[in-house]
């Protein structure tokens, strides 16, 4: 594994789980090729995701855990897209681990 | 998961920077909520100072966590307590704290904040309810 990754011929640092060194250096990019390393391609209902998940981080300054995730988002998004086979089925590694690491989040307090 | 459900307190008596125990704290809280246990948190002494309004921390260089106690509630914290003597002792009120929102999405039920100033025979009580303390 390089600890560095490469967007838009820029080198960005990663920690040496895949999770982006430093939350400031964050673009869209980033989230594509994290994706496409992951053999995902992502959509206009990652992205959602993705967003509320930088969201959170501005307001609360932590990247919630799994549990909290799903029911935000719940109430953000909708009923519908707030429950666990929907986010899965987003994010196949897991919704908090996988999202937070394309969006530049550091890994989820409480995940091991 | 266990059926038995127990009464963790989590007490705070130390100031939210220069060491890292408010931090830590917070974190095992918010790693604990996983459990599904009855949780309440205690701010005692220095500690009442980790929920005041308005910290800036740019020139201590160390990241302002006070953003997070707002997600307590997030996280099944239903019970926050502080110390209405230590406030009074350091010159703070009910009104130089954060205010924290609890909601339970299922029911739509809402508590519109959790935190509670109390006096130090409701302290000594509450500490005597919890099955464990965990002191930072």
């Amino acid at each position: 594994m390089s600890d560095t990754i490469e967007v838009d011929g820029k080198q960005f640092a990663v920690d040496e789980e895949g999770y982006l060194a430093n939350l400031n250096d964050w673009v869209p990019g980033v989230a594509n090729v994290m994706a496409a390393q992951d053999n995902l391609e992502l959509t206009d209902e990652h992205w959602d995701i993705i967003n509320f998940l930088r969201e959170y981080y501005e307001e609360y300054q932590i990247a919630p855990a799994v549990r909290v995730l799903t029911k935000a988002v719940g109430k953000k998004l909708g009923k519908d897209k707030g429950n666990s086979k929907y986010l899965y089925s987003l994010f196949p590694y897991g919704p908090a681990k996988q999202a937070c690491r394309f969006a530049g989040l550091p890994k989820p307090t409480g995940c091991v | 998961m266990s059926e038995v459900v127990k009464k963790f307190m989590y007490l705070n008596r130390k100031a939210p920077y220069g060491t890292i125990y408010a931090w830590e704290a917070l974190e095992v809280v918010l790693i604990g909520a996983a459990f599904d246990q009855d949780v309440s948190v205690m701010f005692l002494d220095d500690g009442v100072f980790q929920l005041t309004k308005g910290q800036d921390t740019k020139a201590i260089g160390m990241k302002n966590f006070s953003p997070t106690f707002r997600t307590l509630g997030d996280y099944e914290v239903k019970k926050i307590y502080v110390d209405r003597a230590s406030l009074e002792a350091r010159g703070l009120t009910e009104d130089d704290l954060v205010e924290i929102a609890w909601e339970d999405f299922e029911t739509e039920e809402e508590i519109e904040n959790i935190v509670e100033v109390v006096d130090s025979a409701r302290v000594s009580e509450l500490m005597n309810e919890s099955d464990a303390i965990f002191s930072f």
